[in-house]
């Protein structure tokens, strides 16, 4: 194995992506919204096309104003489509975002007659091209995936951290943060914000898919390891990392045991987050089922006694 | 009052098509011609209603009466069709700061990651304001809180760990943390222990000492005499309100909760055992 520059930059994009992801993500998942995700990060494809058609470019602005707008359409399509149609949210989310990926899919084809704007991108994006589309800040060369991730990272934990009394309260009782002033549709409406921004940031380099899997994987791994919503954010934060970099490492190494080049990177990243969420649903010291099984048999219960015995 | 209206309707025609009777700031709830509906449902009709000061009153009547929904139209949780709620006076969103409430143990989760700190702090949260941290004083004054409903000693335990009533105690601490004079409670009493439910009973009979109004929405019939001083009688309307040893009589109950006959014979068996 050669590790390269290359490597590295792959590397901290991923992390920086996943970082950025898992932080609204633990609020997607304790808010049992997880597959808004899924949704916001299918939906935002027409804010892209659509951004891309009016000003012809792949700038970073338009595109985030595109995929902003369209991620709160996405929410507030499925919040009148459950209001009026009397439909539960699962299935008001999946007319919404359907229909908006299609239409994204149909401007895409529509102009990619014309550009590189390929839908094969889209879906599993190019996290092996981003250390080549370099912006030079202060004599270094830097990935622009990398500021592009590294903002939204820097914007999401700013607004986790001066709203996060807020986003407690919003999440455990809306009614009582609408009681006592703090307007839970607001901060439902600025969480999907953030989301959607984050899905964009997150798309050029991992894709619409893999994204879904930053968003919910780690802070599901984290509520597995801790009873409390700091930590969960920081160790959802650590997992994500962990992913990226041993997503990265597999991605160049594994193959090459079984003769094949290395595969991609994005596809790996989202498999060890998988790996990882699997080793704390087994070895979680408060939840996991070894220690579970391990109690049980410090402790059995009364009745069990003989049987233990036996065996 | 009707002919000068008339007559003075040519010459102050939008002053005197909607009279709204000014409620004098000591009434702590006040609500007029309130009609809540659901999908074009009506769950509240033509409410009127008049709750007096530092008492502690029981809302009552059979499930769909709309029991809930009455106290979520007052906290703006729901919105009116037609009509208002007025709290000492104001509308709710001028009011926040003398009200308290106490939702269904049921509508949060309670795997939530947060102890039973963390929650009653929350009813710090407005004193707080946007962007300010919990800080050492509330965090003192949540433990106090926690005291008062005598379970200071599960404050570091997470929520999910909790008991049934151990769950309302927190909440209850919680409605405390915020210090109102007005307290809406929603069914506090259900599925808890024989303890937490005196110990509810309790606090409610401290704060009405106090000078504070309780409003609680209540099942059990057999308590409501025991409880309250006020009660009010609700089925989609308000079939009656007033002191409980006026209101709470078999006729009023039989037109509440209609041919529910083993409802009403536990009430009446209620009735004879509570010495009034």
């Amino acid at each position: 194995m050669n590790w390269t520059s290359f490597d590295t930059w792959i590397v901290v994009v991923g992390a920086l992506c996943a970082l950025a992801c898992a932080l609204p993500g633990c609020f997607l998942v304790l808010r049992k919204m997880s597959m808004m995700g899924d949704a916001i990060s299918h939906a935002v494809l027409p804010g892209l096309a659509i951004a891309f058609l009016v000003t012809g470019t792949r700038a970073s602005v338009p595109m985030f104003l595109g995929a902003a707008i369209a991620g709160l359409l996405t929410a507030l399509f499925t919040q009148w489509i459950m209001r009026f149609g009397n439909v539960d949210r699962g299935a008001a989310m999946g007319i919404v975002f359907t229909t908006l990926f299609a239409v994204g899919l149909l401007l895409i084809r529509r102009a990619a007659d014309h550009v590189d704007l390929d839908p094969g991108c889209v879906l599993y994006g190019a996290i092996e091209l981003t250390p080549l589309d370099t912006v030079s800040v202060g004599g270094l060369d830097i990935p622009r995936a990398a500021l592009v991730n590294g903002g939204v990272l820097l914007a999401n934990l700013l607004v986790l951290t001066l709203l996060y009394k807020e986003l407690k309260l919003s999440s455990f009782d809306p009614d009582l943060a609408d009681t006592l002033g703090y307007s839970s549709q607001f901060l439902h409406y600025l969480l999907m914000t953030l989301v959607a921004v984050t899905t964009v940031a997150a798309f050029e380099s991992v894709g619409s898919i893999i994204v879904i899997a930053m968003l919910i994987v780690p802070p599901a791994t984290a509520l597995l390891l801790t009873h409390r919503l700091l930590p969960m954010l920081l160790l959802s934060a650590a997992a994500a990392v962990l992913a990226a970099v041993t997503g990265h490492l597999g991605a160049i190494v594994v193959p090459r045991w079984f003769g094949f080049e290395s595969t991609t990177s994005s596809g790996m990243i989202a498999l060890a987050s998988g790996l990882i969420f699997l080793l704390a649903w087994l070895f979680s010291p408060s939840q996991g089922i070894v220690a579970r099984r391990f109690r049980r048999a410090l402790d059995p219960p009364p009745l069990s006694n003989t049987e233990t015995e036996t065996t | 009052m009707h002919t000068e209206s008339l007559s003075g309707q040519a010459v102050f025609p939008a002053k005197h098509t909607e009279p709204r009777p000014e409620h004098p700031p000591e009434v702590p709830l006040a609500i007029h011609d309130l009609t809540v509906a659901y999908h074009r449902k009506p769950v509240l009709w033509d409410i009127e209603l008049n709750i007096p000061e530092g008492k502690l009153v029981g809302i009552v009547g059979p499930n769909g009466a709309g029991k809930s929904t009455l106290l979520k139209a007052c906290l703006d949780l729901v919105p009116r069709t037609s009509g208002w709620a007025h709290i000492y006076g104001v509308p709710y969103r001028k009011a926040r700061h003398r009200v308290a409430y106490v939702p269904q143990r049921e509508s949060v989760d309670w795997d939530f990651p947060v102890n039973a700190l963390d929650v009653v702090a929350m009813g710090a949260y407005r004193r707080l304001g946007w962007f300010r941290r919990v800080n050492k004083t509330e965090t003192k004054r949540a433990m106090e809180a926690l005291d008062q409903v005598g379970i200071a000693h599960l404050a570091h335990r997470q929520i999910s760990q909790l008991s049934g009533g151990q769950q309302q105690r927190v909440f209850l601490a919680r409605a405390l943390m915020q210090d109102a004079d007005l307290y809406l409670m929603d069914e506090p009493f259900a599925a808890v222990d024989a303890a937490t439910e005196q110990a509810i009973v309790d606090l409610l009979r401290r704060l009405s000492g106090e000078g504070k109004t309780c409003l609680v929405v209540h099942h059990d019939l057999a308590t409501v005499t025991s409880y309250f001083d006020w009660i009010v009688l609700i089925n989609m309307r308000i079939v009656a309100a007033g002191p409980t040893a006026e209101t709470f009589s078999r006729e009023n109950l039989q037109k509440t909760y209609g041919g529910k006959l083993s409802l009403l014979e536990k009430a009446a068996e209620a009735l004879r055992s509570t010495p009034r």
